[in-house]
């Protein structure tokens, strides 16, 4: 646990190499946000018969510099009635959150064969990864929460209305999904019995069932976290079809209205290079992160990223995927699917995972076999988690009946009111 | 599939290929393309000259009377009897398109006794003040070949400037289907007899190849 390099004592060039990893991971980290902006706009682009930016660059690959350049010389605008010190701080606490969670992933390293993936350079024995946090998974959360702040307290303090209903919708957005987020989280933690994002990955790392499917956690976990992760992560970008934060149609821009040159860049930043950092906490979390078959001629480390860096184009393609695919959601409609369907289900999810597991010990001794108790554990679950399933969907209809009774909006025919 | 059939069609858009094309303005090289367009495209006028060089404008001021955008500045004048302009009495001794107003709905063509203004397909011009925004005589007449001028911030490609009264001949024979076919106009420097378009009235077998002369170039010099 922890960073191999640190486990002796942390003298003054074990400073210096800490500093040089998180420089490091910040330049990788500002590439990748620069080739997602131009990956989004040209995949969109040919997802709708269009060409997408052609102009700066071969491919218009320097499209993101030249806007990026083209902010930096607008005027910066700092609305009469805004908090002025809270309208300038706002961008930051959007950045600095979407950078830090970045530290927490593993991009390379060699975990074949029961290796940890830890690499040496300049004779210090270190993880692919600015930092091992052994809560690493809690600090993730964390940041993804403290991400919400620079949204809320943007549209708070631009002292308009439109960024207000923003910031209100994020702050709603955020607190419905970090629920499902974290539940959906939870099973994952249950199979790998870590928070480190290099634990989990090493656990991941071996051969799975017969010898070809790989031992993932999207397995491992039935496949049901994962799908609610992506949904709540989606949300969570406060990406299409969750983007009701922006929502051009409805509220201006958004959050955003008020923000000008390089600050309203720094936004679009953040957004992106949470992308990237939520692509990549999938890959970890439910795709075993940098670890994959080593098939030789390049050394082990360098396949590390090579898996890595595969699996995140697959998830950088489906969060571009979705955006050309689903129209925005109804507000009422998000809040339907994160508390109505999202919650219930990682929470049920959760618990079968956890009574499997017992079982799977044999501390139930309902028969000899572990196995027959699996199966009779599996199956009981199921069954609850169905009638409870039902039991819930009855009891939204019977309160949206009820409302608009209430309302006076529908006659209920006498033998359904009971 | 419900809910997940969207995402095919979206990822098939993918292997349709693209239906825009890279236009640059003419700063693009190789990849820079023009949109084909078609055969009566209306779009910059130009004014005409006889085989012999003689102007076809007589300043009758027609087309400044039809325009509803109010757009044209027409003045007559006696031609100088030594040294005549037009085969008439007079000619056009001004005359003046305001591009900012035009509307290129071709009535001033249309409304012209003599065929001295039609249109070229040229659209893509734009300046950057009002004096160039008021195309003058002199930049509206054909040289002396019979090519339409090629103002600096126009974007000309080769072949284009070819095509200069495809409405024209589309629409002068007064939508009669026995007039179809039957040139009604008169010759122009540098091109002679126009062939008139055909096809109209009916779809014709020949619709491609007869009269399409100009489109075929238009694709060859819009590469």
């Amino acid at each position: 646990m922890g960073e191999p390099y640190l486990n002796n004592g942390v003298d003054f060039s074990d400073v210096i190499f800490a500093v040089v990893k998180a420089g490091l991971a910040f330049v990788i980290l500002l590439v990748a946000v620069m080739l997602m902006v131009w990956f989004e706009r040209k995949v969109v682009g040919r997802l709708q018969n269009r060409l997408g930016p052609t102009v700066a660059g071969p491919a218009g690959i320097f499209q993101t510099l030249a806007d990026g350049i083209k902010l930096f010389f607008k005027e910066d605008i700092i609305p009469n009635r805004s908090d002025r010190f809270v309208f300038q701080l706002a961008p930051y606490l959007s950045l600095v959150p979407a950078f830090l969670t970045f530290i927490v992933i593993p991009i390379g390293g060699d975990f074949s064969d029961g290796k940890n993936g830890s690499v040496k350079i300049f004779g210090k024995e270190t993880f692919l990864q600015v930092a091992d946090v052994p809560v690493g998974i809690l600090f993730f959360l964390a940041m993804s929460s403290i991400g919400v702040y620079g949204i809320m307290l943007a549209g708070w303090s631009s002292g308009s209305k439109y960024p207000l209903l923003g910031s209100i919708r994020a702050s709603a957005q955020a607190i419905s999904y970090e629920a499902a987020l974290g539940l959906s989280l939870a099973s994952v933690l249950l199979v790998s019995g870590s928070l480190s994002t290099n634990r989990i990955v090493s656990v991941q790392a071996g051969d799975g069932f017969g010898g070809i499917v790989p031992n993932w956690n999207v397995i491992a976990t039935g496949f049901v976290p994962f799908a609610i992760f992506l949904i709540a992560g989606t949300a969570e970008l406060n990406r299409p079809p969750f983007d009701m934060v922006e929502a051009e149609q409805e509220l201006v821009g958004g959050f955003h209205t008020e923000y000008s040159s390089i600050r309203f860049a720094l936004f679009f930043l953040a957004e992106f290079m949470n992308t990237v950092t939520m692509s990549a906490i999938i890959v970890t979390l439910f795709f075993g992160g940098p670890a994959g078959p080593n098939f030789g001629f390049l050394p082990g480390w360098l396949w590390g990223f090579v898996w890595f860096f595969l699996k995140l184009l697959v998830f950088l393609f489906t969060f571009v995927w979705f955006r050309a695919t689903l129209p925005r959601l109804r507000y009422d409609q998000l809040m339907d699917l994160g508390w109505k369907l999202l919650i219930p289900l990682a929470l049920g999810w959760l618990l079968i995972l956890g009574a499997i597991r017992v079982a799977q010990r044999g501390d139930f001794a309902i028969t000899d076999s572990t196995g027959v108790d699996t199966a009779i554990v599996l199956i009981i679950g199921l069954a609850i988690g169905m009638v409870a399933f039902l039991l819930l969907a009855a009891a939204i209809r019977t309160a949206r009946t009820e409302r608009l009774r209430d309302q006076g909006l529908v006659e209920v025919a006498p033998q359904e009111a009971h | 599939m419900g809910y997940l059939e969207g995402f095919g069609v979206t990822f098939k858009k993918w292997a349709e290929g693209v239906t825009t094309r890279q236009y640059l303005g003419g700063r693009g090289g190789a990849s820079d393309q023009k949109v084909p367009k078609t055969e009566r495209a209306h779009g910059r006028h130009v004014l005409n000259r006889y085989e012999d060089g003689m102007e076809k404008c007589i300043g009758c001021e027609l087309c400044a009377g039809v325009c509803p955008a109010r757009c044209i500045y027409v003045r007559g004048a006696d031609n100088p009897p030594d040294d005549p302009k037009s085969p008439g009495e007079r000619y056009g001794y001004v005359y003046e398109i305001n591009y900012l107003r035009c509307i290129h709905c071709d009535l001033c063509v249309e409304a012209c006794p003599t065929e001295a203004i039609t249109e070229t397909k040229l659209f893509e011009f734009s300046f950057t003040n009002r004096s160039d925004a008021i195309y003058t005589k002199d930049e509206l007449l054909v040289d002396d070949a019979g090519v339409p001028q090629h103002l600096p911030w126009e974007d000309w490609r080769p072949g284009e400037d070819e095509h200069t009264s495809g409405w024209m001949r589309a629409t002068a024979p007064g939508g009669r289907a026995s007039s179809e076919g039957v040139v009604g106009w008169s010759p122009e420097l540098g091109h002679g007899v126009r062939q008139p378009e055909k096809g109209q009235s009916a779809p014709a077998a020949d619709a491609d190849s007869s009269g399409h002369e100009d489109s075929a170039h238009a694709h060859e010099g819009g590469h």
